[in-house]
């Protein structure tokens, strides 16, 4: 081997290429490709203390969701169930004025939440969830009833246009501690 | 290859394998530059809740991350079991929260900073109490993009 007629020895690197492929295939296995997914939210900014008072809202636009320490759901007054949610949610944001009682457009509904302390992660994200769901289904129906397509497949523009039919406003109280503790 | 070398001495020659090692490296720095690993070890259980109303986090070199949820099973008899807050590599409360944020912010580019967000990846069996403490302190902080970590997935 080491007797090369001329100069000096080659090393021989075939076998470079099994070290290569098995540092590549470590790599391969311990890359998590998984991308992180999640619910977007945009929080308050703190309230100043110069600002002035917010404007007044009519309280038949208001959607008022409560959430006790029980998980239990209080919406408008009344118990729901967390699957009967979106529903309701659905229907008080394209009221468009129908019952008296309810929101008068879907740009001036508002949805209130409030938890309390106690309350579940899971719930919270559950009624997030469906709050969200109720928005995108809408959003959806107006878009494939104007464009003819769904809205997730809308061009920046018409996306625009369709959030600005159904602004997905979702107000939450400042923490309070209701009925219940941690 | 015996095959071949029976039409004669100078047949065939056989191709070179000499630039494989170069191939599969190239393919090995891919995805050694690619691969981000998991910078944190974590100190609590984390189950996230599913939904289905889930974003993909995007750029994800500007998003912090908080992880809430109670003391792994090695650390609970030390820590106890009530949820915690785990910032980086260790425990914290809620006041070093806002310093966090400001230690994120400082190593980001001024022009980015309006667009990082802070991903709260908390156990589904963590009580809104804490979260809020978190909410309310990301306010204080001006952070105010923020991303409810979730699985894919129905109830």
């Amino acid at each position: 081997m080491a007797s090369n007629r001329r100069g000096l020895p080659e090393i021989n690197a075939g076998s470079m290429a099994d070290i290569a492929f098995l540092l590549l295939i470590f790599f391969l296995v311990t890359t998590t490709m998984d991308q992180d997914t999640g619910i977007n939210r945009k929080l308050p900014p703190m309230p100043d203390s110069e600002q002035e008072t917010p404007p007044e809202i009519n309280a038949k636009n208001i959607y008022v969701v409560l959430i006790n320490s029980n998980n239990q759901l209080l919406v408008e007054g009344e118990i729901m169930q967390i699957s009967d949610l979106k529903a309701g949610a659905k229907q008080f944001i394209n009221n468009n004025g129908m019952d008296p009682r309810s929101s008068d457009n879907p740009e001036k509904a508002i949805i209130s939440l409030q938890n309390d302390r106690g309350t579940e992660y899971k719930t919270y994200i559950r009624v997030q969830n469906e709050l969200a769901a109720a928005y995108t289904e809408l959003r959806n129906d107006a878009s494939l009833g104007k464009f003819g397509e769904r809205y997730a497949d809308l061009d920046k523009t018409k996306q625009k246009e369709i959030r600005k039919m159904y602004p997905q406003k979702i107000s939450e109280a400042e923490p309070k501690n209701i009925g219940g503790n941690e | 290859m015996s095959k071949f070398r029976k039409n004669g001495k100078k047949g065939m020659p056989a191709i070179s394998t000499a630039s494989l090692p170069d191939i599969v490296f190239m393919l090995l720095f891919f995805f050694m530059v690619t691969t981000v690993m998991r910078e944190t070890t974590l100190f609590v259980k984390v189950q996230t809740p599913k939904a289905t109303e889930i974003k993909k986090l995007e750029k994800k070199s500007l998003v912090s991350y908080i992880y809430i949820g109670s003391p792994i099973k090695r650390l609970q008899a030390s820590y106890g079991s009530a949820a915690r807050i785990q910032l980086n590599d260790a425990f914290a409360t809620v006041e070093e929260i806002q310093e966090f944020i400001a230690t994120e912010q400082q190593a980001r580019d001024e022009k980015e900073i309006p667009y990082m967000t802070t991903s709260i990846k908390a156990d589904e069996t963590a009580k809104m109490g804490i979260i809020t403490d978190v909410k309310q302190e990301l306010r204080k902080a001006n952070a105010l993009k923020i991303n409810y970590s979730t699985r894919k997935g129905t109830y």
